[in-house]
């Protein structure tokens, strides 16, 4: 079957973005990090586990009626690295990109350290240094390494 | 010295380190000279968290200066009790004072307090995190006692919580110290001390003895291994009567070996080390008022 073909399990959008070649099982994070719940109305299509060449098992993720701009999709690096995103209007794809590891995720992930300041109930977002193995609280130092879908600070 | 706060000794460079520490020198050798420095300067003081030696040397150091403190008070007589948060409290009292003093029990809530105030604002202590004027003063009492060159330390106790040595760790990597690690394997530095550790190039190296590195060491650094890291007492005893010393533990060691604590102690140093050469812990309280006039002095305009 080709990439088409899968594409067409779900329908086409007239406007809106594509994250494509996201790591299989991951969708429903990728959500959760741009803040996408469906309250806004917006038609949202999910396909999970779709066969891909690249990645073994891939989702795909469509949002109708928003563009995504480079700095809300750079996050989604920390746990869909090989994610692509295509910006549609009118059922064509006018942009295509890719993540880009961001320096720095703001207000996205929870520190593990239940004595870190971020977890109070102070008015500031929790924000993490993004290395090359983890990321790395910026008010406690806390390191995280592994599972970082698990960090996701729930809405 | 170009810092607005000073939260973490990871901002200190060598170049720091040495400004404060000699203008600390200039102020013991002669510290009537700077009686009127700040005569017009409030330091609000905000101890989240019981102080003794931190809070008094602060204040005495500010009043040397010519100034005065501003102070909170406890937790419980404070607006904080009725649960405003610390974000507000800051910004609430900078408005009193010139400059602010934060001791919390959370780790990175000076950080935060300072991304909400423009006076400056140094960091007292946070939680299990940095205490970074705790270092300056440690450093100042190496520097007097065994000098910075071909340092070999050794620091004992609770590396896992215990703030100072966190610390003091990063700062020793500036002046390319060999470190040696003695604690429980349960108290062993976390990961993100040694991660910077090894960023920084350190030397370091940990044991679970001290008798195996003892003679080795310019300096001893013992903090105390506090019972609630432990599940029960009975363990608590046990490992923590492994790093105490005595007067006959140090017989090993160098002659002119510095034994260094940042108070308060229990039982960690026996009171026989006291009578020794070797034990500095007093002055080394004693240094926190020169040097944290210094730094005072230096974030307030002094070395204008």
């Amino acid at each position: 079957m080709s990439d088409n073909d899968q594409q067409l399990r779900v329908s086409k959008i007239q406007n809106g973005t594509v994250i494509d070649h996201i790591a299989g099982g991951q969708a429903l994070n990728v959500l959760a990090i741009l803040g996408i719940d469906g309250t806004s109305g917006d038609s949202v299509s999910v396909a999970m586990n779709m066969p891909s060449d690249r990645l073994g098992h891939k989702d795909v993720v469509k949002v109708e009626g928003r563009e995504l701009s480079q700095d809300e999709v750079d996050v989604l690096s920390l746990i869909a690295p090989a994610a692509t995103i295509n910006i549609i209007r009118d059922y064509e794809v006018v942009e295509k990109g890719r993540v880009e590891r961001p320096s720095v995720v703001e207000g996205v992930l929870e520190c593990p350290n239940h004595n870190c300041i971020t977890t109070e109930d102070e008015p500031v977002d929790s924000r993490f240094a993004v290395g090359d193995d983890g990321v790395r609280c910026e008010y406690c130092d806390t390191i995280i390494r592994d599972d970082l879908p698990a960090h996701i600070l729930a809405e | 010295m170009r810092h607005d706060h000073i939260i973490s000794a990871k901002q200190l460079s060598r170049g720091d380190i040495e400004t404060v520490l000699d203008h600390a020198a200039d102020i013991a050798a002669d510290p009537g000279a700077f009686a009127d420095r700040h005569s017009d300067t409030l330091l609000g003081l905000l101890f989240f968290e019981p102080s003794t030696r931190t809070k008094m040397s602060f204040t005495t150091a500010m009043k040397r200066l010519g100034g005065d403190i501003v102070d909170m008070g406890s937790v419980e007589s404070s607006s904080v009790k009725k649960g405003e948060s610390l974000a507000d409290t800051v910004r609430v009292v900078e408005g009193y004072t010139d400059a602010l003093v934060l001791r919390h029990p959370m780790e990175g809530s000076a950080k935060m307090a300072s991304e909400f105030v423009d006076v400056p604002l140094v960091n007292a202590g946070d939680g299990a995190g940095q205490h970074p004027t705790q270092t300056l003063l440690d450093l100042y009492t190496i520097r007097e006692n065994a000098g910075f060159d071909d340092l070999t330390i050794g620091i004992m106790g609770d590396l896992k919580y215990g703030r100072t040595v966190h610390s003091l760790a990063h700062a020793l990597t500036t002046v390319d110290a060999r470190q040696h690690f003695i604690s429980p394997e349960s108290l062993q530095l976390p990961r993100s001390v040694r991660y910077d550790l090894h960023e920084a190039g350190a030397g370091i190296r940990e044991h679970t003895e001290l008798d195996e590195i003892l003679p080795e060491l310019d300096v001893l650094y013992v903090t105390r291994i506090q019972a609630e890291r432990f599940p029960d007492e009975g363990e608590y005893r046990e490992v923590a009567g492994q790093y105490q010393i005595d007067a006959a533990t140090l017989d090993a060691a160098k002659d002119d070996l510095t034994v260094m604590h940042p108070l308060p102690r229990v039982d960690e140093i026996a009171h026989d080390v006291d009578e020794t050469t070797h034990a500095q812990y007093f002055q080394q309280a004693h240094n926190g008022v020169p040097v944290r006039m210094a730094l005072l002095d230096l974030m307030l305009g002094g070395d204008q």
